[in-house]
């Protein structure tokens, strides 16, 4: 092999497998930890009478409890992250996050609404994916002119544009759900409340997510080196043999339904989208190769120690953990808004 | 090669080039000049694919470009944009093995074929020491280099270059026209590039063609084309060709009066 290979295969494996393991270790403490201590001895029998689909004894309903929100953590942390890389490839900007451009908030709004007017379970996901999709369609819309890249322009003055613009969307959405969340039942509020902060508490186990994480995934894995053409070369990608048109779609889709699938799980919440990806951006460079199966683990590890650390730091009171990840998030963003700005070029 | 048929081209209300008939053969290299907002790199992206013609037609070995599968019109031409803007710490050696995207489409990972290619591209430009850089941290002229390097990566027999010499020092500069003229001469490929030097192109295009950014047009050997008289009618500034030591040299003629200079004119 050359001396300037990129990265050797033996790294990427490593990289992915010490992910995994960080993910399942974080599973574990999420178990474990709580204001009830679950003790290790007790571990083995809990989880087989677990996997035997009946949790009898203090250990087993401790840990179905918690494994359930610990597994929500996951998915939602790792479809956030998911889409927060594919927005950014889309936008050519790492600062683009479902939460801070507003398409979280847009499926906040649908769920919303469909819950509001009485609608099916079903129905308040079908709300939820239709709010975010309409976000990100609206953003592109607008932002379409500075997706072209290549022009030459200040990228510091793309950047505000399509951030602006993703603000006044994120607060006009909000503000439609303060205003659906003030015509609601009162019997209703605090339930729905949730959807404006962000709170796994009381969720289980759900199987829809996953299929979409998984398949998301895996799609996005077969299209992750044209990912890479088009994030450095914007609408040249085209000379390369990459058909930008169909892989924006794709990737407005994609991103859409992780987010909307996400919020319905947890509410709307923030900045995993932007804090996992740039992490993971730093720790093992923009390929999107790796970055795609790096952020989504990383993501779920992260949301699912967050949630944890929400659910233990004050105990007995509980934390929404949108709270903790934003505490976490706004930092991050402006600092990388800064150097956005400061970078020499 | 590359063949216009009767190529209109316009932007807004404004006719660019009209009724280009026009085609590139393989072995020669073109340049093609003209004023600011004559339809350079409009005719560049439209010979690329990137952009519909306005009228007529532009066709790679015999078919419409239109007609041509994405990936496959990929390993044919390739395409040097103007300029660039980089989002991600992409690598050097990164950006260059990602010009190699067309040749496998079922590969997750690069072989060494593609890094051999890579490196012979970064050592042609003379950046391979830069090869580990990230490419937000690079100068204008070494980003351009690792630009057309990864052009060359890409390995086509048609290469469209919109001005290839930006940013580039005075010795980098010679070094890309003799690099353009040797790839047309040895490897038999077509280069049509967009320049402003009128010596660099003389000294390494066998062909040219003038846009007047009206929709006139003259194409043909550069011994044809470059004649004082047409560039001056081209460009709007009378030309002066000297012979020098067994060089032709062209020069901008001195001002005969200063209000003729276009700055002078608009006021």
């Amino acid at each position: 092999m050359s001396s300037i290979a990129a990265t050797s295969p033996v790294r990427r494996r490593a990289t992915l497998a010490l992910l995994g393991a960080c993910a399942l270790l974080a599973l574990a403490g999420a178990g474990l930890a709580g204001s009830v201590a679950v003790p290790l001895a007790d571990l083995p029998r809990a989880f087989a009478s677990l996997l035997a689909g009946s949790p009898d004894g203090m250990a087993a309903t401790l840990l179905d409890l918690r494994l359930g929100r610990a597994s929500s953590a996951f998915v939602t942390g790792a479809s956030l992250a998911l889409a927060g890389v594919m927005m950014q490839a889309l936008v050519r900007n790492p600062l683009a996050d479902p939460y801070v451009l507003g398409v979280s908030a847009g499926a906040a709004v649908g769920a919303l609404a469909a819950l509001l007017f009485g609608a099916a379970l079903w129905l308040v996901d079908g709300g939820a994916l239709l709010g975010a999709v309409a976000v990100s369609l609206l953003l592109y819309l607008l932002a379409r002119r500075d997706l072209g890249g290549g022009r030459g322009g200040a990228p510091g003055g793309e950047s505000s544009v399509l951030l602006l613009t993703g603000v006044v969307l994120a607060s006009a959405c909000m503000a439609l759900v303060t205003l659906m969340l003030s015509v609601a039942p009162e019997s209703r509020l605090r339930g729905m409340v949730f959807w404006m902060i962000g709170d796994l508490a009381g969720t289980s186990w759900r199987l829809l997510p996953w299929l979409v994480l998984a398949g998301a995934l895996l799609l996005a894995r077969r299209q992750a080196r044209a990912l890479n053409v088009m994030a450095l070369h914007a609408d040249a990608a085209v000379t390369l043999g990459v058909n930008v048109a169909a892989l924006r779609r794709f990737l407005f889709v994609c991103s859409g339904l992780l987010t909307a699938c996400a919020v319905t799980t947890g509410g709307s919440i923030g900045f995993v989208g932007l804090v996992v990806p740039h992490a993971c951006r730093h720790a093992f460079g923009p390929d999107h190769r790796i970055l795609l199966p790096g952020a989504a683990l990383a993501g779920g590890a992260f949301l699912v120690l967050a949630d944890t650390l929400a659910r233990t730091v004050l105990a007995p009171q509980q934390l929404p953990v949108g709270v903790l990840t934003s505490l976490i998030g706004v930092p991050v963003f402006l600092f990388q808004l800064h150097q956005l700005h400061l970078r020499p070029r | 090669m590359i063949e216009t048929h009767q190529l209109t081209l316009r932007a807004g209300a404004r006719l660019l080039v009209e009724r280009l008939n026009w085609r590139a053969a393989a072995g020669e290299c073109w340049c093609v000049i003209g004023p600011n907002g004559a339809g350079k790199s409009t005719l560049l992206r439209t010979l690329a694919g990137l952009r519909a013609p306005d009228g007529g037609s532009v066709s790679l070995a015999g078919k419409p470009l239109a007609q041509w599968p994405l990936p496959a019109l990929a390993r044919e031409r390739a395409w040097l944009a103007q300029s660039r803007g980089d989002a991600f710490a992409y690598r050097v050696i990164e950006t260059v093995l990602m010009a190699r995207h067309p040749y496998h489409a079922d590969r997750y990972w690069e072989g060494s074929d593609d890094h051999a290619a890579a490196e012979a591209a970064l050592r042609t430009l003379d950046v391979l020491h830069l090869a580990q850089r990230d490419v937000r941290t690079l100068s204008g002229g070494e980003r351009q280099r690792v630009a057309i390097a990864a052009l060359l990566a890409q390995d086509t027999p048609l290469l469209l270059l919109d001005e290839p010499a930006n940013a580039l020092d005075l010795a980098h500069q010679v070094a890309m026209t003799d690099l353009l003229a040797r790839l047309c001469r040895d490897e038999g490929r077509a280069v049509v590039s967009v320049g402003h030097d009128l010596n660099q192109a003389w000294s390494g295009a066998t062909h040219a063609l003038l846009l007047h950014g009206d929709g006139q047009w003259r194409a043909g050997p550069v011994r044809e084309v470059m004649r004082a008289e047409l560039l001056g009618a081209c460009l709007g500034h009378p030309i002066s060709v000297i012979e020098h030591g067994g060089r032709t040299i062209f020069l901008p003629a001195a001002p005969a009066a200063l209000n003729e200079l276009p700055f002078r004119r608009a006021q």
